[in-house]
């Protein structure tokens, strides 16, 4: 579903990836664990496409196509979610607005119909459900005054309404409390763990899989990874750090 | 009340960003023509203005606790000038909601003359500018407080958005204060789209020129917020956003 092939990426003239190979299999979840500084975040935007992020080598391909190609509202349109480890806060602009927008641009860009307002509400307020995200937060301007693990909720609650093919998730378990920890990762196997769908999780942790367990856990050091290995891996690695695991 | 004779010229302080092309062509008689409004004591009166080209001025006189509410867009050229001069009796308020948008070359601009004559009277200025190709947005707001106008409470923001290079925008805040238990607050700030919103709706499929209204609309909507009827306010974000479709960005 998604092939990565030693792929390389720059920012400022920067080096950050640096030959980075991964495959994500529809049905599967895959983990990235690293330590700070290893191009994790990088490898988030460079998918999605962010503005500054250069390619230098290497492919992406996504459920066929060349996603490096695609703008990033096309990588959206054509199935792709990247949860946003500071989610951007938009004044003026509220939840509904900006879901049901990003919605319907997306089926028009898939050639469907778009969603009318009663049946985007009901769609919102059963994501919203799942989530237990108060619908009265979703009336609110887009992550404005949300506490951080509100705003990973939301993203969240985005996720479920934009029902992508495969996310990519930056850290979507920092800043939450153990209850929200847990809220997240129910709503992500919800949502995600489908046989059609895949996710890769970008994590420091090993506390969020233990609600999103992974079919394969990655190390990423220095922009590459280093070593991959089962769920038993992430275990190994929080009890003997990356240092002596990726060495 | 002595009226221009004359035409203004750039170097006047208060046509100091108008268009000097368009004004050594005007006719100076239609430019000295000021429009009167009246407000009485105790009512309250909403006016909206869709600047055309050239010169509107008006001058209002609100009475005791009255309130004059206006509300305007300015997205017209090549020159285009709303002035409004307000005199404000006791416990009056003065609401200016006004959007500029516009691209090309075109010269758009307000200017506002808010004169606090009495104790206790309000009021509040809420300006947004829009201007792409190179075009420019101009905020000329001068307020001024006489001496035994006590508790005079006046506020006034500015705030432009370029969308792109060779556009430019221009806050000219004034305050003439001869009173000492007042407030006055003004700010100004130009700079660009929010682009880590327009990358945050394009990450979730939002394409680029829809992105792109959707911030317009919040940032203009600002100058609306103080409208009760949300039906108007509605409308009014409508015929600003409907100049935007039109340029080619």
């Amino acid at each position: 579903m998604l092939k990565i092939d030693n792929l390389h990426a720059e920012i400022d003239g920067k080096q950050i990836l640096k030959g980075l190979s991964l495959t994500v299999n529809a049905g599967e979840v895959h983990a990235i664990m690293g330590p700070n500084g290893a191009g994790k975040s990088t490898l988030a935007y460079v998918l999605g496409g962010r503005p500054g992020y250069e390619v230098t080598e290497g492919s992406v391909e996504f459920a066929g196509e060349d996603l490096l190609e695609l703008e990033p509202y096309e990588r959206a349109a054509a199935g792709l979610f990247l949860g946003f480890q500071y989610p951007v806060e938009i004044p003026g602009v509220s939840n509904v607005q900006f879901l049901r927008e990003s919605l319907n641009a997306q089926r028009k860009a898939r050639g469907e119909e778009p969603l009318s307002g009663g049946e985007f509400l009901k769609l919102a307020k059963e994501k919203a459900g799942l989530l237990r995200l108060d619908m009265d937060m979703l009336k609110r301007n887009v992550n404005v005054g949300f506490s951080g693990g509100e705003k990973k909720r939301a993203e969240m609650v985005q996720m479920g309404i934009l029902d992508p093919k495969f996310a990519v998730l930056d850290e979507t378990d920092s800043g939450l409390d153990i209850d929200a920890l847990r809220i997240v990762g129910e709503g992500i196997n919800a949502i995600m763990r489908r046989p059609d769908k895949g996710v890769l999780l970008i994590t420091h942790y090993q506390r969020l899989l233990d609600y999103v367990k992974p079919d394969v856990v990655h190390v990423m050091v220095a922009g590459r990874i280093v070593k991959s290995g089962g769920p038993e891996f992430a275990l190994q690695l929080e009890q003997e750090g990356y240092a002596a695991v990726a060495a | 009340m002595s009226e221009l004779a004359t035409l203004p010229t750039t170097r006047d302080e208060d046509w100091r960003y108008a268009d000097s092309g368009w004004l050594a062509a005007a006719d100076a008689e239609a430019l000295a023509h000021w429009a009167e409004l009246a407000v009485p004591a105790g009512e309250a009166l909403v006016e909206t203005r869709l600047a055309g080209e050239g010169v509107e001025r008006l001058r209002v006189a609100v009475g005791r606790d009255a309130r004059f509410e206006l509300y305007a867009i300015n997205a017209a050229g090549p020159y285009a000038r709303l002035e409004v001069e307000v005199t404000l009796a006791e416990g009056a308020h003065f609401e200016f909601g006004g959007v500029t948008i516009g691209g090309g070359d075109n010269r758009q601009e307000f200017v506002t003359r808010t004169i606090h004559a009495h104790p206790g009277a309000t009021s509040n200025q809420v300006v947004r500018a829009v201007q792409w190709g190179h075009a420019t947005g101009n905020f000329l707001g001068r307020i001024e407080v006489v001496r035994h106008a006590q508790k005079t409470d006046a506020s006034q923001n500015f705030r432009a958005i370029l969308l792109e290079r060779g556009a430019s925008a221009n806050a000219k805040p004034e305050l003439e204060i001869f009173a000492d238990d007042v407030k006055c607050a003004h700010g100004a700030a130009v700079g660009q789209l929010d682009q880590q919103a327009a990358y945050y709706m394009a990450a979730r499929g939002i394409p680029p020129a829809v992105a792109r209204k959707l911030l317009v609309q919040a940032f203009i909507g600002d100058a609306f917020v103080a409208m009760a009827d949300e039906a108007q306010a509605e409308a009014m974000l409508e015929r600003a956003l409907a100049k935007l479709d039109e340029a080619a960005l």
